[in-house]
């Protein structure tokens, strides 16, 4: 029940990071089945020797969808909630009952999503979703899941984007300018700017793509007018601002661990922010080069190209900035630093191939093809995978209070590394030998068979190493206390306990600089000067509110979803048919806000006896 | 123990290196862009090999660095010094600013003119063959627009011509694919997307595919590329303008359940599209459905249950006859051969 009705934001992040693992592992058992399939060729008489193509082009949709909205997002908002009000010395974020809000509307989106394994309408048009084959004419209830599980786990994006906004703008510590806030809490703010502008893109086409299948509207049906191609414009307006929200965490991630490990300042910290904030804008100025075949034209292309081959100029000032980073270093390989260092040239190779595919000429080639597969794997595995795995390891400690063990750390990440090149390495080639990406079969003898195979044996090999990392999570709950600051840590959350109190901080801390408890380390101190006298704190109160109000959501998305379907049950049929299912879900929502706005809660205060007491 | 970790770090590093060999030896022997058969994918081919050295330059360049970086530096067990804070080095930066943005003109410059020169429309030039391309839920539609000419499933073309594409979708989007004679272009439904494409100086069969995911047999949606010498191209041309001719009596039977069942869907005469793909010369096709064998076996099984064969989303009705009925259709499909 506490869990429900938590407003802490490290409660919340471990709720995200729960549901985020669950369905990284749902996703995962999915790309298995995909490899799976893709292990053999076509028999003679042109039999599948595992799935049907329908039953494929369902797995690797929901794989594609869970992956990136189910489990990269919520286990980097995850890692949002659990580090940054820590980092920039807060109590809190800024609207913690907004916050629970935004984790209940994401799970519920998600269980909605996944329902559909239940009812046996499986969304089977991608996860870009393309018009007119997920409008009504071409495809089933499937893609209603699609279109409004997705809307509402949107919300909660959205929201949790515009909290950590006002978070990191408002409530720094004393002392903490922008230029002296962690690379970590930066690539959060940037991404939350970048969420603030993306996701109402996505709204916005989830909406018409809702009202094109639900009430016949035709913004997207070109048989009465529509224009398909408008949906990939307003999908890509937000869904390649998407992969850098994604990204750039994780980017922020790696230079904080490579700092601790290899107890160094972090090297070029300007340009550094510099230049995330320069990838943030241009996250928005390349839609485009997903769509080089969809006809634009000459000059759009070349300009889209040119735009896209740009990015590559700031990511390489970062990259070059981590290698002198641990350059003159003293180099420690925790598990965390192993993910952290193999980070680097991994997503190296997915950057080069990124420009690769920015080239007009030669996408035409690449489009669609299995070198489109290992290139988005390399940077969305091999970038954002990687350094959350790494970022796990690190930061576990604070979170749980325990250690994770090392010894299966180490073999998670071979196991995953080695599996994760073997898997993807080889889809390049079958990129280059034509082999089309979304295909649930292949012809035999065209020079694919061998390299399915192998990718096939890759995955298994990665398999193995996230259920080692599984492994470690349940051993650690009985596993070693963590201390205060295990890594010989540099930001303000290694200051306090492990597990961090409720309220964080006891006295707001000080801060005098770039890496502020480094250094205080530095002048023989063991703790921060605290930047006000000790006081009672202010907490807010737990609510169970944003639970029901998701709920509502998710009820009055299935009203809509079956308002036009026939049941066997006459009463049933009434039910949805007249929308009382879907008002009722509504209902709820609305009674929620009218009771949030109308019931005043000043929360509580922890005073200063008790803060004493705790020690 | 130091023996282990060793092994430790190099068992990865040699599979990653085997699969690098493998993926040197494995060429493929299919219809694909880095076996470029005609000029246009030659341009693109040259531009994918130029982006390729670029880039493998530079991750040596980051690879060294990196393997220098993290085998010197190790932290040494015991020593608990602290290494010198940098706070960074303006001279550095610039440099890995300014050698990319060098790197990226390079590459830049040819891509935007490929990009612009592989855009020429052809559609008013009558040296060049005219080619109305449609992608079907699941299959291939061209129409020959000079030549009053309809066909599906197999393009036919004459060696060292220029080609310009007309292209359009019935339905979904589909992406109109030869690998061996260049890039792909999508294929929208409500417009046209023009694309050019040269022949190969040699007589061959290529592989065409759809490259846009279309629904549930999106994997099978390929086409056959023939590619054949000037004079059988105006030999098959005739034969295609040329009305149907008389069938055998031992079809007939075959051909009265065609016209029953099947006529209203496929015509088999060149000069109407048809809903369905138009079958006249239909016997000299490589494959059935784009992708199976063409045997009796096939064509028979295709004809009684389409739905096993390309899922429930294909738009061939399931017909309601016998198998005698079926076999007797098959045998006049056989005769429909050019000349
Ligand atoms: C064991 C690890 C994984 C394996 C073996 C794997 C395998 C695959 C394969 C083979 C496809 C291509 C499907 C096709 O084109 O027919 C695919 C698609 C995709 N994967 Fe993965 N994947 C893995 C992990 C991930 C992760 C961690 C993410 C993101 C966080 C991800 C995101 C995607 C996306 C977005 C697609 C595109 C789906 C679509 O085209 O609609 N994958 N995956
Ligand atoms: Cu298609």
């Amino acid at each position: 029940m506490d869990w429900l009705t938590t407003v802490d934001h490290k409660k919340i992040g471990i709720l995200y990071f729960a549901a985020g693992g669950f369905f990284f592992i749902v996703g995962g058992i999915e790309a298995l089945l995909i490899r799976l399939q893709l292990m053999f060729p076509m028999g003679a008489n042109g039999e599948s020797w595992f799935l049907t193509g329908q039953t494929y082009n369902e797995i690797m949709t929901m794989h594609g969808t869970t992956m990136i909205f189910l489990a990269a997002m919520p286990l980097i908002f995850g890692l949002m909630n659990a580090v940054v009000p820590l980092q920039i010395g807060a109590r809190d974020v800024a609207f913690p009952f907004l916050n629970s809000l935004g984790f209940w509307t994401f799970f519920f989106g998600g269980v909605l999503l996944n329902i559909s394994w239940f009812t046996g309408t499986v969304p089977d048009i991608g996860w870009t979703a393309y018009a007119p084959l997920s409008g009504s004419e071409f495809s089933g209830t499937g893609s209603d899941y699609y279109a409004i599980g997705l809307q509402i786990a949107g919300i909660g994006t959205l929201v949790g984007g515009i909290n950590f906004l006002v978070t990191i703008i408002n409530m720094r510590a004393p002392g903490m300018t922008f230029m002296r806030m962690p690379l970590f809490t930066w690539t959060v703010f940037i991404t939350s700017g970048i969420i603030l502008f993306a996701f109402p893109a996505l709204a916005v086409g989830l909406i018409y793509i809702t009202f094109d299948r639900l009430f016949d509207a035709n913004f997207f049906v070109t048989a009465t007018g529509g224009n398909a191609v408008l949906w990939e414009h307003i999908f890509w307006i937000f869904g390649h601002p998407e992969v850098y929200i994604l990204i750039l965490p994780a980017f922020g991630a790696i230079s904080e661990i490579l700092p601790t490990f290899a107890r160094k300042r972090l090297f070029g910290y300007s340009s550094m922010v510099f230049a995330t904030a320069l990838i943030g804008f241009l996250s928005f100025m390349v839609w485009a080069h997903h769509m080089f075949t969809v006809g634009m034209g000459d000059i759009a292309n070349a300009l889209f190209g040119v735009a896209t081959m740009l990015i590559a100029i700031p990511t390489g000032i970062k990259v070059f900035n981590w290698l002198f980073t641990i350059w003159g270093g003293k180099i420690q390989f925790t598990t965390a630093m192993l993910y952290a260092t193999s980070f680097i040239p991994t997503f190296v190779m997915g950057g080069v191939t990124g420009v690769m595919l920015a080239i007009p000429p030669a996408d035409f080639q690449f489009h669609d093809s299995y070198f489109v597969v290992a290139h988005f794997h390399y940077v969305i595995v091999g970038g954002i995978v990687l350094s959350l795995l790494a970022a796990v390891y690190y930061w576990w400690p604070k979170m749980f209070g325990r250690m994770l063990n090392e010894t299966l750390g180490k073999w998670s990440f071979w196991l995953f590394f080695s599996g994760f090149h073997l898997t993807f390495f080889i889809q390049h080639f079958l990129g280059l030998w034509g082999m089309p990406r979304r295909v649930f079969t292949y012809l035999p003898n065209q020079g694919w068979d061998t390299a399915n195979f192998v990718s096939t044996i890759g995955a298994f090999f990665m398999a193995a190493g996230v259920i080692v990392i599984l492994l470690n999570v349940i051993i650690s709950i009985k596993g070693p206390k963590a201390p205060a600051d295990p890594w010989d840590g540099r930001t303000l959350e290694w200051s306090i306990a492990s597990p961090s109190p409720e309220y964080n901080f006891k006295q707001l801390p000080l801060v005098r600089g770039l890496d502020a408890f480094w250094l205080e380390k530095m002048d023989g101190k063991k703790e921060m000067t605290p930047a006000e006298p000790l006081g009672p704190i202010h907490m807010p109160s737990a609510s169970i509110l944003p639970f029901f109000m998701s709920l509502g959501l998710f009820i009055a998305g299935f009203g809509f979803m079956y308002r036009g379907y026939e049941f066997d049950s006459a009463f049933i049929n009434n039910l949805f048919g007249n929308n009382i299912i879907a008002i009722c879900g509504l209902a709820i929502t609305l009674v929620c806000m009218f009771l949030r706005s109308v019931y005043d809660d000043h929360g509580y205060h922890i005073e200063v006896e008790e803060l004493q007491k705790e020690g | 123990m130091n023996r282990w970790h060793l092994w430790k770090r190099i068992i990865p590093l040699l599979m990653v290196f085997s699969l690098l060999l493998t993926g040197c030896s494995l060429v493929g022997q299919g219809s694909n862009p880095i076996d470029p058969k005609a000029s246009v994918a030659e341009e693109q081919y040259g531009l994918i090999l130029l982006s390729i050295g670029i880039m493998i330059l530079v991750v040596i360049v980051v690879f060294a660095l990196y393997f220098y970086a993290i085998v010197r530096y190790r932290r040494k067990p015991g020593d608990d010094s602290i290494p010198k804070q940098v706070e960074g080095s303006h001279k550095l930066e610039i440099i890995w600013t300014v050698i990319p943005m060098i790197l990226l003109l390079i590459l830049a410059v040819p891509s935007v003119a490929l990009t612009f020169s592989q855009d020429e429309d052809y559609s008013d030039d009558p040296e060049v063959i005219q080619v109305k391309a449609t992608g079907h839920q699941f299959w291939w539609e061209f129409e020959y627009s000079d030549l009053g000419i309809y066909t599906a499933q197999d393009l036919v073309l004459p060696v060292n011509q220029r080609v310009q594409f007309e292209l359009t979708s019935s339905d979904v989007i589909h992406s109109f694919w030869i690998p061996a004679m260049g890039g792909k272009m999508d294929t929208n439904p409500g417009m046209t997307n023009l694309l050019y494409l040269d022949t190969p100086a040699e007589p061959e069969v290529l592989l065409g595919k759809c490259a846009e995911f279309c629904g549930e047999s999106h994997a099978l949606m390929d086409f056959k590329v023939k590619v054949v010498s000037q004079e059988e191209y105006d030999t098959w041309v005739a034969n295609m303008q040329a009305p149907a001719a008389v069938v055998e009596a031992d079809v007939k039977s075959g051909e009265e359940l065609f016209k029953q069942n099947c006529m209203s869907c496929h015509a088999i005469d060149a000069g109407t599209p048809g809903l369905g793909p138009n079958l006249k010369g239909f016997a000299d096709r490589e494959v059935v459905a784009g992708y199976l064998e063409m045997t009796d076996g096939n064509i028979f099984e295709w004809i009684k249950k389409p739905e096993e064969f390309k899922g429930k989303t294909v738009e061939m009705p399931a017909i309601p006859l016998d198998d005698n009925q079926f076999n007797d259709i098959v045998q006049y499909l056989k005769t429909l051969k050019l000349e």
